[in-house]
């Protein structure tokens, strides 16, 4: 697991693992955290979003735990296919029957 | 050599001590002498007996440990003198000055001088009950070492008094205690 | 206007942190600490201070409180004691190894058990290794010097570590002595404004702390930690020698007192510095060579200067108010042997042990150890390198 997480961290840094002096100050990130890490192909299912029915209420972002729900100035716009995991909770916590729906099988 | 004075105070816990131990360092301010003033630390209750510290010196004092040989020993309250040696390590030649209702002839007999030290008494019970109506004799014992030890004015004993005391207690109040502590500077005996 | 007042060493660093203003100060109250909190909220209630006091249930919480205020950018300052500093024990490592410039007034007393509330410097040396930088102060006005110089050694950008100030409990803390206290303006010159370089709360550059390290990162992390206490000595006397130009006042990364042509010296910490100097003075006066070594900066652990200091010197004794049970000698004792083997200087040193739990360390007992320290000039051999002063039934 950990040689799997940081063959996927040394792709991601494009360059060997850093020396003391490469170190951030204090150990801090300068990334935006989590979404660097493009969990999309653990999906086994995935959520279909149907913007008819959608009231654009932000449930499914709010529980969204990979940040995967695409929002433009107020608006769901869809979802990111990099980071859903296909966890099911948009679904599962969307108040409108058909707005979020989850869809065997994990490619779209 | 730089000249130093060192004095232990005894009283009772809530006599305030410490604040008349406080209040004749900051009142050496005024005239840039240098001072230390600490409470001896130990289990402390209201009533319990309870020693004080005070340095004064003309130069920096390094020194940070007890005094173990004081000049100088106060005694706030009289009940003390029969069960607190008020004398131990006193050095030969240096003085007592006691809150006592009688004369330092006295007292040298009730402690057993025998011409080994000055002894000064002042009845600040009297003096502070009759000036502020309350039996404290901290303030007034302030004045009566300061006459003693010769080298803190009474004007500076009485202007670091309002300086300090002003913003917590009524004018009159201030006042009083004033009094007080320039009549136990007059009155006290043995000088 | 600068004015000279009667304040204890609680009392001079509650002044220090009324001119400082800072934004935080999370503390929980513990003996010989609280004058210095029951003092400064006492300003905040006046409003001579814009400080928010967070009133925290444990020691452990207050450290975790700052930790977080310093995180979003705000200058936070706290103390505390002895059972306390132990509680916050974990919370101290976090603060440094998240690099957080987090200012601790520490009044050093005792560990239980047995309970003891008085002095001694268990409590500090016991933290040594949480990657702080740690000063310790032989007075009160040292202290206050000290608190105001700490925000900016804390804050410098090259440094960004977080900065305990120590002094001894009753002894200095409960000590009232004239402060020459500097005009508020002065003051908040010289701490400047705080320009935090982890601040989470500047949205523009969103940075996320606390991270996950695992092991192919970790060593690194706490090689360039470590590096950076090392590195902070020259910003500790730069702020040192800039304070003493502006105010008249400074006081060293380490200093000797008449140590120049000293055959026997005492190295130690905290008010001992000052009860060695008078009996250093006496032994002179008698022709004695006596000199002291006070070590104000112990973390970074002053190797140049100690091992300078000693040179040339027959014997030395460390003197500290710490056991380290089980060890080859206590702490301060390890690190001079350490920076003596470290600079190729050999110097007959021994260790005294004393003031534990609030022992009293009168100067006739410190003769005795200037004396002891004559006896192994004289043979140049040391006959016992652990000592303990004072100790009832120890020969």
């Amino acid at each position: 697991m950990t040689v799997q997480i940081n063959d996927a961290i040394r792709k991601l840094d494009k360059k060997s693992l850093p020396a003391w002096y490469e170190i951030p100050l204090g150990g801090t990130l300068v990334s935006e955290g989590s979404t660097d890490y493009h969990t999309g192909s653990w999906r086994t299912k995935r959520p279909i979003w149907n913007a008819e029915e959608c009231s654009h209420c932000m449930i499914c972002w709010i529980y969204c735990p990979e940040s995967a729900i695409k929002v433009e100035n107020g608006k769901v716009v869809g979802i990111d296919t990099n980071l859903c995991k296909g966890c099911g909770i948009c679904a599962n916590e969307c108040p409108r029957e058909k707005a979020m729906t989850m869809a065997q099988g994990g490619e779209y | 050599m730089p000249k130093m004075i060192e004095i232990r105070w005894h009283a009772r816990g809530g006599q305030g001590a410490v604040i008349a131990s406080r209040y004749l360092a900051a009142s050496a301010i005024r005239q840039n002498l240098y001072f230390q003033a600490f409470p001896q630390f130990g289990t402390e209750r209201m009533g319990a007996p309870i020693v004080a510290y005070t340095r004064i010196s003309d130069a920096p004092i390094n020194l940070r440990c007890a005094i173990e040989e004081p000049d100088v020993v106060v005694v706030l309250d009289p009940t003390l003198l029969k069960s607190v040696n008020v004398t131990a390590n006193l050095k030969e030649g240096g003085s007592i000055i006691a809150n006592y209702p009688g004369t330092p002839e006295e007292l040298a007999k009730e402690l057993n001088v025998d011409g080994k030290f000055k002894v000064y008494t002042v009845d600040a019970y009297k003096i502070s009950t009759e000036e502020i109506g309350r039996p404290i004799p901290n303030t007034p014992m302030v004045g009566a070492l300061a006459r003693v030890l010769g080298i803190i004015s009474l004007d500076n004993i009485l202007a670091e008094f309002e300086d300090q005391f002003s913003h917590r207690f009524k004018p009159e109040i201030v006042q009083k205690n004033l009094k007080a502590v320039r009549r136990a500077y007059e009155e006290v005996q043995g000088v | 206007m600068r004015k000279t007042i009667g304040l204890t060493g609680d009392g001079a660093a509650a002044e220090a942190m009324r001119q400082i203003d800072p934004d935080v100060v999370a503390a929980y109250p513990i003996t010989p600490q609280t004058e210095i909190v029951e003092r400064f909220a006492e300003f905040v209630a006046e409003g001579s201070v814009h400080t928010e006091l967070v009133p925290v249930e444990s020691e452990h919480s207050a450290m975790s409180a700052c930790c977080g205020s310093s995180a979003a950018g705000a200058r936070t300052i706290t103390c505390t004691s002895s059972q306390g500093l132990a509680l916050m024990h974990e919370m101290l490592y976090i603060a440094a190894g998240n690099r957080l410039p987090i200012v601790l007034i520490n009044v050093n007393r005792t560990l239980s058990a047995p309970i003891n509330i008085h002095n001694d410097q268990s409590d500090s040396l016991g933290s040594r290794d949480a990657g702080w930088i740690q000063l310790y102060c032989e007075g009160a006005q040292e202290v206050y010097d000290t608190v105001i110089q700490a925000v900016r050694i804390a804050e410098d950008r090259s440094v960004m570590l977080p900065v305990m100030v120590c002094l001894d409990g009753f002894v200095v803390s409960h000590n009232v002595e004239p402060i020459n206290v500097l005009d508020d303006q002065e003051v908040k010159d010289f701490v400047g404004e705080f320009r935090p370089v982890i601040n989470l709360l500047d949205t523009e550059n969103p940075i996320s702390m606390g991270n996950l390290t695992l092991p192919e990162y970790f060593f690194e992390h706490k090689f360039a930690q470590a590096y950076a206490l090392e590195q902070s000595k020259p910003i500790i006397a730069k702020v040192d020698k800039e304070f003493g130009e502006r105010f008249g006042r400074s006081y060293g990364i380490v200093e000797g007192y008449r140590m120049e042509d000293a055959e026997i010296a005492i190295v130690t910490l905290g008010s001992m510095v000052g009860t060695a100097r008078v009996v250093a003075d006496d032994l002179r006066e008698q022709g004695v060579k006596a000199g002291v070594l006070k070590i104000r900066c112990y973390r970074p652990f002053p190797i140049d200067e100690v091992a300078e200091a000693l040179k040339g010197v027959k014997a030395a004794a460390v003197m500290e108010k710490a056991l380290s049970p089980g060890a080859p000698g206590p702490a301060v004792f390890s690190d001079v042997l350490g920076a003596l083997y470290h600079k190729g200087v050999h110097v007959n040193l021994i260790s005294y042990v004393a003031g534990l739990g609030g022992r009293d360390v009168p100067a006739k007992s410190i003769r005795k150890v200037y004396e002891h320290l004559q006896k192994i000039a004289a043979s140049g051999k040391v006959d016992r390198i652990l000592n303990y002063l004072d100790l009832r039934g120890w020969q």
